[in-house]
């Protein structure tokens, strides 16, 4: 695993990816300690809609906000979201793969069946479903059905890849010498499948951020006053040629975010298929 | 005194289409404390799920079929389940496979696949088992044991990685070890220096082996006695001298005739006419017969399994006296 990282430090793209997303997560941890609490209640006293400037650096929304404040508080929400979600998601995709690709049979083909059914409903909708039925979704809640609808491919990758190891003579060899299920999982099937599970799993992180946008752009997703990027742009909606700098500005970091989660999930996946011949 | 294994009248079958395939069909043979027997064949013979079928290791859909039976001493292997059966696997028989480049986890040092393999079996601290290995290491021949202890399967050699599979198998104490065409995949001198290995560690341990090869040369003056296989079946069961001075069966006639001679006149080499046919398409009476040169009307029969002397029997009509 450290080689793996180290091959997409190496990698340009990789570099590139691993460096914003340091920048971004950086921001999103340590920028709000010197920032207003955008959650205050508005001075109005700032000016209202003020365009980008020495005192509010991406200016002020219709509230007198500062945006930049709203921009980073937005962005840990939207990365905690993302990163509780996927790592819900991946689990119970590494899970349910391993335990379909490793058992076979019966096991392997209900529990591959229920995923294809699950696979043609497109995630949004199932999601729109959900959150329509819960009104005013709570974050955990939220952060729950995202990382729930979104182990189905995960699953089929780990299925795959386990089904490719365990043809392999090392794990035949295992068996042969009598190591436990448990074991042969756990040492030597799980730790082949961790490449290809990187990869997904950060390119995963990408679709999340996007998908709590769209949500929360049409009022579903992370409810106000607590700010999103997705949240922030439906409620720049009215303002988009007034202030564009209100929607431009989460709307950046979404592409940012999205762009650099995908470098890294890029580089990981050929570092990956590197190390594995 | 019950034998260290008795396998009788096993049958592996594949379920295909509407028949399917049996690979293994009705084979017999015992194997003593301490000794070696060569399971010799072509490919396709069934060596190899011969040799899986004793760990019941059989890939599916494959089974093996009702009223086979494998017995290790007092246990009947074919009844096993579950935790009874792993306890068998690597304790009581351990097995090498032909390629030791893809045997090894790639991902996993040497030292930590032998420590997980003793600690598989037995109540043994991480640090006891770490020294058991290196110990394992060094008798196997890969210097003190403590400086490969840390190494990676792709920083050894073909051999150096044989040596380690040895070194796995060996760690819970097995009684019989199949080494499934060990040497196969290395170079010819290192091929000899495995089979020394295998032959001082078997001295050593006590162990019986299953030797499982396509090559004559590999069992001549190493094992004790020879089951040669053909078509799912064995054809001829002798001590190993006897083998080579004087093949009964036309088929083990005609693998002897097919090996080059260091010594004596030169001859031409005597190829097998045929190949071996596949399973399924197995000819009716001796699977043999559309290639034997001394092919008869009857051998189109089941031939009959026939005793030539102490220890010595051959499926072929050829040895029942014409009367």
């Amino acid at each position: 695993m450290t080689s793996l990282w180290g091959a997409t430090w190496h990698d340009r793209g990789g570099r590139l990816g691993l460096l914003l997303l340091g920048v971004l997560t950086g921001m999103a941890l340590f920028a709000p300690g010197f920032l207003p609490d955008p959650r205050a209640m508005p001075d109005i006293s700032h000016g209202v809609l003020l365009p980008p400037g020495p005192a509010h650096l991406l200016g002020t929304d219709e509230h007198s906000r500062d945006v930049l404040a709203r921009l980073v508080f937005g962005g840990r929400v939207s990365l905690a979201v993302a990163l509780g979600a996927v790592t819900l998601s991946v689990t119970l995709g590494a899970l349910i793969g391993v335990v379909a690709g490793y058992a076979g049979g019966v096991i392997d083909a209900g529990l591959m069946r229920c995923v294809d059914a699950a696979l043609a409903i497109p995630r949004l909708f199932l999601l729109l479903i959900i959150v329509a039925i819960i009104e005013r979704i709570p974050l955990g809640v939220l952060i729950l059905t995202i990382g729930a609808t979104g182990w189905f491919g995960t699953s089929r990758l780990v299925r795959s890849e386990v089904l490719r190891l365990r043809g392999m003579d090392f794990v035949r060899a295992a068996e042969a010498l009598g190591a436990s299920r448990r074991r042969v999982i756990a040492r030597h099937l799980l730790p082949g499948v961790a490449g290809p599970l990187a990869a997904a799993t950060t390119l995963a992180v990408g679709d999340v951020i996007l998908l709590e946008a769209g949500l929360s752009f049409l009022g579903l997703g992370v409810q106000p006053p607590t700010p999103s990027w997705g949240g922030m742009i439906f409620e720049a909606k009215p303002y988009v040629v007034t202030a564009p700098w209100m929607s431009l500005a989460p709307g950046v970091a979404i592409a940012l975010t999205v762009v650099a989660v995908s470098l890294v999930g890029d580089a990981l996946s050929r570092s990956a298929g590197a190390t594995r011949s | 005194m019950t034998s260290l294994l008795e396998v009788q009248d096993l049958r592996v079958r594949f379920p295909r289409g509407t028949g399917g395939i049996t690979p293994v069909d009705g084979v017999s043979f015992t194997i003593e404390r301490g000794e070696m027997l060569a399971l010799v064949g072509e490919s396709g013979a069934g060596k190899s799920l011969t040799g899986l079928a004793l760990l019941r290791l059989v890939p599916p859909p494959g089974r093996i079929e009702p009223g086979s039976s494998i017995h290790l001493g007092d246990t009947d292997l074919l009844r096993l389940e579950g935790e009874a059966l792993r306890q068998v696997r690597g304790r009581r028989i351990a097995m090498v496979f032909q390629d030791p480049m893809s045997s090894l986890n790639p991902v996993l040092t040497i030292g930590d696949q032998i420590s997980e393999t003793i600690q598989a079996h037995a109540e043994m601290s991480a640090r006891e088992a770490r020294g058991r290995a290196q110990s394992l290491l060094a008798e196997v021949g890969l210097g003190d044991g403590t400086s490969r202890y840390r190494s990676y399967p792709h920083q050894l050699s073909g051999g150096m990685r044989q040596r380690v599979m040895l070194a796995i198998s060996l760690a819970a104490g097995p009684d019989l070890l199949i080494a499934d065409e060990p040497t196969s995949a290395l170079d010819v001198t290192v091929q000899a220096q495995i089979l020394e290995l295998l032959d001082r560690l078997r001295a050593s341990h006590g162990l019986a082996v299953l030797l499982i090869t396509h090559d004559l040369g590999v069992v001549a003056g190493r094992a004790d006695r020879v089951a040669v296989m053909y078509a799912g079946r064995i054809v001829e069961e002798a001590p190993t001298a006897a083998l080579f001075t004087g093949p009964a069966h036309p088929y083990t006639q005609g693998l002897l005739a097919s090996l080059p001679r260091l010594r004596g006149p030169r001859r031409p080499l005597e190829p097998i006419a045929g190949t071996v046919p596949v399973p399924g398409q197995w000819p009716e009476g001796c699977r043999f017969h559309p290639r034997c040169p001394r092919v008869m009307p009857k051998c189109t029969m089941e031939p009959p399994l026939v005793r030539l002397e102490e220890q010595r029997t051959m499926r072929c009509w050829l040895g029942v006296t014409e009367g």
